[in-house]
């Protein structure tokens, strides 16, 4: 039988609290333990970052990520970044500059974007298409996504 | 993925006396960017994972005497954006910049690239070009040993990771009139295994017009990370023109072996990027060392 471990860490700003096994990867937790499920699976094996969020500022591949690993740390999901119904600016952009199609990649590029804009608030084009390079969209072609988080760097 | 147990150690020590305690059934986390995959498809079973990543120190990258050492959790992000390693080891720095993507590399350790042992790992290719060696730790004591004797077979390295560690990369950072570079074509830019890696090294003479000595690394052309010997040595005393390094492109691509593979290419276009990626990376190198 595998152990079972109690898993302290910060979650869009809360301390959780939760059990996991040596296997269990952050992405279940966030969506199966915690019922965040914004964060998306799509390949599982760290190569289309839907399951991006973030773990003390750093964007990882949730997916591949195992769950003990954020012990302590800061984790923040797609579901940190509006407040009190007001939307993330990045998450208006996305919308005014059409940067959303069926959905399913918006919360992993969010967070890269976050990511980052938190690290290098005026990015040039180059750096943005490097910074989502690790998330796979398959409706925008990615235009959109680079103007949304352009306009965001812009009005910073 | 199947694993009963694990352990976060705090020190090298205390995780290669849990790794004796576990006797064969225990190996070592870092990242776990390939090895939680591995484990999820069952390629690979673990009774215990040993995680070495809040083990203090480990993740620091520091200039000692004229060393630049790498410390065994230091990710790919952290050497791209380290300037120690952007302006005196740029292959480096320029090879893990390629490397999966940013959430890979926030991850990733370069120690554990290395321990992967693939003949195409973006930083074996550079460290190889760097003569780097790494610190192997077990319970017989600490060695360091050049990086070249860590590779044995596609996927299998020198170190075993049930029993011991890496604890650190070092390697001389350049000097004057040296320099490095990396060159890489894959299928697309980002998350995409190279077609051809090539890392070098070049130390040129005072006034810039010969080279003194030379390092090629290139992936994946053999079972192992490949030096060519061969064109370093050609490229050895030798003026600096287009003859010298026409001949030493011609002469790596000559002693690569590259396979067609239907992930990559056929070997005949292989060894043509072979020819280009070695020939860019040289000149680049030669650039940057002339200053």
């Amino acid at each position: 039988m595998a152990k079972t471990f109690e898993l302290q860490m910060s979650v869009n700003g809360e301390d959780v609290k939760t059990q996991v096994k040596p296997s269990t990867t952050l992405a279940y937790v966030l969506r199966e333990q915690l019922g965040l499920t914004g964060t998306k699976i799509g390949c599982e094996e760290g190569e289309c970052g839907a399951c991006t969020v973030l773990v003390d500022g750093e964007a990882v591949n949730s997916c591949i990520y195992p769950a003990i690993k954020a012990a302590g740390r800061r984790v923040l999901t797609v579901e940190g970044l509006a407040h009190n119904d007001e939307l993330h600016p990045l998450q208006r952009a996305f919308l005014e500059h059409g940067a959303v199609q069926c959905g399913y990649c918006t919360p992993g590029l969010l967070l890269s974007a976050v990511a980052l804009l938190g690290q290098n608030p005026q990015p040039t084009e180059a750096e943005i298409r490097r910074a989502i390079s690790g998330n796979l969209c398959r409706c925008t072609g990615y235009l959109k996504v680079i103007h949304a988080i352009q306009a965001v760097s812009q009005t910073d | 993925m199947i694993c009963e147990d694990y352990v976060t150690a705090s020190t090298t020590e205390e995780a290669l006396a849990i790794l004796a305690s576990l006797r064969g059934q225990g190996r070592l986390i870092a990242g776990g960017t390939d090895l939680v995959i591995q484990l999820q498809r069952g390629e690979r079973k673990v009774g215990c994972l040993v995680d070495i990543t809040r083990i203090p120190g480990l993740d620091e990258i520091k200039l000692q005497d004229s060393y630049i050492v790498v410390g065994a959790t230091v990710t790919h992000s952290q050497i791209e954006r380290s300037p120690l390693i952007r302006e005196r080891a740029p292959v480096l720095a320029q090879a893990c910049s390629k490397v999966g993507s940013p959430q890979i590399r926030n991850v990733g350790t370069l120690a554990g690239n290395v321990v992967n042992a693939q003949p195409a790992a973006d930083g074996s290719i550079a460290l190889l070009a760097l003569d780097a060696e790494a610190q192997i730790a077990n319970l017989t004591g600490r060695q360091w040993v050049p990086i070249a004797s860590l590779f044995v077979s596609p996927g299998v390295s020198r170190v075993d990771a049930t029993t011991e560690m890496i604890t650190a990369f070092r390697f001389r950072a350049q000097a004057p009139r040296e320099s490095s570079a990396f060159e890489r074509l894959a299928r697309r830019k980002a998350v995409a295994l190279p077609l051809i890696n090539v890392g070098v090294r070049v130390l040129l003479d005072a006034d810039g017009s010969h080279i003194r000595d030379a390092r090629i690394a290139i992936g994946p052309v053999a079972r192992v990370p490949f030096r060519a010997q061969e064109a370093e040595a050609i490229l050895r005393d030798r003026p600096i023109n287009e003859e010298t390094i026409d001949e030493a492109v011609e002469t790596a691509a000559r002693e690569s072996k590259p396979r067609t593979s239907l992930l990559r290419a056929s070997k005949e276009y292989r060894r043509e990027l072979i020819r280009a990626l070695t020939q860019r990376a040289l000149l680049r190198a030669i650039r940057t060392a002339r200053g």
